[in-house]
């Protein structure tokens, strides 16, 4: 997708347009081609009216006056997209937005617009209109390549698809006579491994128990935006507690909160009957929380320090990496080198800094750094996100591995098969709140799907007429 | 892997090293065309540099200079390591100086506890004027840069208002210097005689201690740990557990107490009184020293000797006819070049690992799978 749009150069192959053979180096060169690209965190300023959106950085083509005001009116009224120009952006909601961002490709000019998951912040409704917009573009003769991991929308709007999994095709179908679960298949493939846990090894002993969490954020205009609202749950010691969600649904925040890193507004969180709820991050991880975070470029590691400096990170006051104030800079790199052997972290050293290992192998660091101070609660988001197949498999294996033993762990993911194979009870978060709640055993991920966009709440039951 | 490992660190030394002795090169490039555009020898000048800096009572001079920017440069090389800019080393070792020098005045204690309560009361000083900035960069988001730059005026223009007779200065005899009562004699930090090349100020030592410090807290400790990971990434320092602004206002009030200690090899070993001639700028110096040693207290030194050495020698450049400007010349073109060959090393050598590592890895993973096909 980055190849096709010019932000990355391919090593090999060809990219033909309209049966000429084209080589991008740049967006601009995609672009000139008639190739656009709704990204899929909008790239619009809010402070400038629809218009100054659509014409910033393209001004050339119909000036920034009338010309381009009617140019807009033009392709709005066309595609039937809707599109007011003189609204300030701010005031527009998310899919009005990705209107903007639509016109704003075609206002270029493009003939194939490319969409990166287009209706991953759209509710139901708001879908279905997005697929009428471009059935409309289909109709004018445009391409429209969307890119979805959600099966269903895929079906009700493709001509043709082609499933990729791990950076190569693996098959082309045609939507008539596809099911949802032969495209799962060959999305999932059935000899790869799937985090399946065996036996329960859930106990009764509460280990993490949080309590009516509330978190709250007061924007520049006065507005508090709740961003966590009543959340309520508890992990037993060798337990998995899975959270599905779309994401910015409050994922992010619930970790952090969790973490110490954010100060709650109201509630209490207790780590094995201690109130941890105003304890600093630091004490916390002392206490035995492992962290595995979600991006963890800005938040696992020192990119530019050695692997054994980032073996340290996080857990400095621990040994074997300190004694008492002072570093034990000798015994860190020789437990280094365990994590390295014991993790399978593919790297040539433990000098070399943690940017130039690829992401798989940096999340196995991170993973054997946090297992390696015998952590009570392990706290991983998207903990095989970006990571290839065998480092997920290992990662998988390691935290049922902890599980076993009693490792009590809270698991975000956007990865629905991760969530449903790894976990032992299933919540669903929307908007700030658990808002249902499901049997891993028996859930499918198309309803736990229809739970993340808010349509089904409360306990989630498996019914034989959805799984079809 | 062992082997890949050493050929990395010895890469990795020796591009530590060529940024500097690129900068210096194209530093001496530049001035060569500088003087010869004067139209004057430029040859000539270099090895007058030369011979005279290298003499005996230059030397001493120098390392007295460089004992001061030393100081200077490990003040400012600690808010860098923290990714803070503390412009403001300049004002807090001016003000602390001056409290310090009237403390001193009014002291009748024993000499070796006066030196220990003005050394303390500058290092408070400088604390104080820094963790200002501090306490409004980590309360308000007040930037560090613009906060300290407007506290070096203030610093200047309370030192202008209390450097008066009547307030804390006095006239002295000769009718045209105020200054600060001076020190009594006793108060007097020791000095070693060197014979005719002058005496070298035994301050030189406390420098010393004070690198020797730097390096150990910032290498060998929890607490320089945290330091520096606030330094590479707050957002990581964040989630590891540290108090990214508890850490700001530490790291604030200690830059600004070795601050404190910039203006102390002057007072105690040469001047004794603070006068309205009383050195100023170090503080901005010692920006472009930290630069130069990057932050490492053996670069530092370093800096703060060439430092040291070329406003000895272009002194004397000045009396056998060339143009006296030629110092700024030197240290400005050293600081720019200083800084993008840095930031261009940086960049290729982490780019260069990237690759290395990706290479030997591709190496390895190649091996088993043709040795697999073979059988």
């Amino acid at each position: 997708m980055k190849i096709l749009y010019g932000m990355q150069q391919a090593d090999e192959g060809t990219i033909t347009v309209n049966g000429e053979t084209v080589v991008f180096h740049n967006p601009a060169d995609a672009i000139a081609r008639g190739i656009g690209m709704v990204h899929q965190h909008f790239m619009l300023a809010d402070n400038l009216t629809v218009l100054e959106n659509v014409v910033l950085g393209a001004e050339k083509l119909y000036g920034i006056g009338a010309k381009a005001r009617a140019k807009i009116k033009e392709i709005s009224d066309a595609y039937g997209l809707n599109v007011r120009p003189d609204v300030l952006l701010e005031e527009l909601g998310v899919a009005d937005r990705q209107r903007v961002e639509i016109l704003k490709v075609l206002y270029r000019g493009a003939k194939t617009l490319i969409l990166d998951e287009p209706t991953a912040v759209l509710v139901p409704q708001e879908v279905e209109a997005l697929f009428d917009n471009l059935r409309e573009l289909k109709a004018e003769g445009l391409t429209v390549i969307f890119i979805s991991h959600k099966l269903g929308e895929v079906l009700s709007v493709a001509d043709e698809i082609t499933v990729i999994r791990r950076g190569t095709t693996v098959g082309t179908v045609q939507p008539e006579g596809t099911t949802t679960k032969q495209l799962a298949e060959l999305m999932v493939g059935s000899e790869l491994p799937t985090p399946e846990t065996e036996e329960s090894t859930v106990t009764d002993l509460a280990l993490l128990e949080v309590d009516g969490l509330r978190l709250a954020q007061t924007d520049l205009d006065g507005v508090e935006r709740i961003i966590l609202d009543d959340i309520s749950f508890t992990i037993h010691k060798g337990e998995v507690l899975g959270i599905a969600g779309v994401e910015g649904n409050g994922q992010s925040e619930l970790v952090e909160a969790i973490m110490g890193i954010r100060a709650l507004n109201a509630g209490t969180i207790a780590l094995d009957g201690t109130d941890i709820s105003h304890v600093p991050t630091r004490h916390r991880r002392e206490a035995g929380v492992g962290y595995i975070p979600e991006d963890r470029h800005r938040h696992g590691l020192l990119l530019e320090a050695p692997l054994w400096e980032n073996r340290i990170l996080g857990h400095v006051t621990e040994r074997p990496n300190s004694r008492g104030q002072l570093l034990d800079i000798k015994a860190a790199r020789s437990d280094t080198e365990r994590i390295i052997e014991a993790y399978d972290v593919r790297t040539p050293g433990i000098d070399v800094t943690a940017a130039s290992l690829s992401g798989g192998n940096q999340q196995k660091l991170i993973v054997g750094r946090e297992m390696s101070h015998a952590p009570k609660l392990l706290i991983a988001a998207h903990p095989t996100r970006g990571v290839d197949v065998g480092a997920q498999a290992a990662i998988w294996d390691h935290i049922r591995e902890a599980r076993r033993e009693g490792l009590a762990v809270l698991l975000i993911s956007a990865d629905l098969d991760e969530l449903i194979g790894l976990s032992d009870t299933l919540r669903v978060m929307y908007r700030g709140r658990l808002v249902a709640d499901a049997d891993p055993a028996t859930i499918t991920p198309e309803e736990l799907g229809s739970a993340m966009t808010g349509a089904a709440t409360g306990h989630l039951e498996h019914t034989e007429d959805d799984a079809r | 892997m062992k082997k890949l490992t050493q050929r990395i660190d010895k890469e990795r030394l020796l591009l530590g090293i060529a940024a500097p002795l690129l900068a210096i090169v194209a530093a001496i490039v530049v001035t060569t065309l500088v003087i010869l555009a004067t139209g004057k020898n430029p040859g000539a000048a270099f090895s007058d540099m030369l011979t005279y800096g290298t003499a005996s009572d230059s030397q001493v001079y120098i390392l007295n200079k460089a004992t001061t920017y030393y100081l200077a440069g490990v003040a400012v090389a600690i808010g860098f390591r923290m990714n803070l800019f503390n412009i403001g080393v300049d004002g807090q070792y001016r003000i602390a100086a001056f409290f310090a020098a009237v403390l001193g005045g009014a002291l009748t204690t024993p000499g070796w506890l006066s030196i220990i309560l003005i050394i303390l009361c500058a290092m408070a000083t400088g604390a104080v004027w820094a963790g200002i900035a501090g306490v409004l960069k980590v309360t308000r988001g007040v930037s560090e840069v613009i906060s300290t730059i407007m506290l070096n005026a203030i610093a200047t223009a309370i030192i202008a208002y209390l450097l008066q007779p009547g307030k804390l200065a006095e006239l002295q005899s000769g009718g045209t210097v105020v200054s600060t009562k001076p020190l009594a004699k006793d108060a007097y930090f020791f000095q070693i005689d060197t014979g005719a090349a002058g005496e070298l100020w035994g301050f030189i030592f406390i420098a010393v201690a004070v690198g020797v410090a730097y390096w150990f807290v910032l290498g060998r400790t929890r607490f320089g740990f945290d330091l520096r990971t606030v330094g590479q990434s707050e957002s990581a320092a964040a989630a590891s557990g540290v108090s990214v602004k508890k850490m700001i206002a530490t790291s604030m009030l200690i830059s600004g107490a070795i601050a404190g200690l910039i203006g102390m090899p002057t007072l105690l070993n040469d001047s004794h009184q603070f006068s309205n001639d009383f050195p100023t700028g170090i503080g901005f110096t010692g920006i472009a020293i930290a630069l130069l040693g990057r932050n490492n207290p053996i670069g530092i030194a370093l800096g703060a000797l060439l430092w040291g050495f070329l406003e000895r020698t272009t002194n004397h450049l000045e009396f056998q006819g060339y143009d006296k400007e030629i110092l700024g010349v030197i240290q400005g073109v050293i600081v720019l070049c200083v800084v993008i060959a840095y930031e261009v090393v940086r960049r290729y050598g982490l780019k260069r690992q990237q690759q290395r590592v990706g290479a030997e890895l591709a190496a390895q993973a190649a091996a088993p799978t043709q040795k697999q096909e073979v059988a």
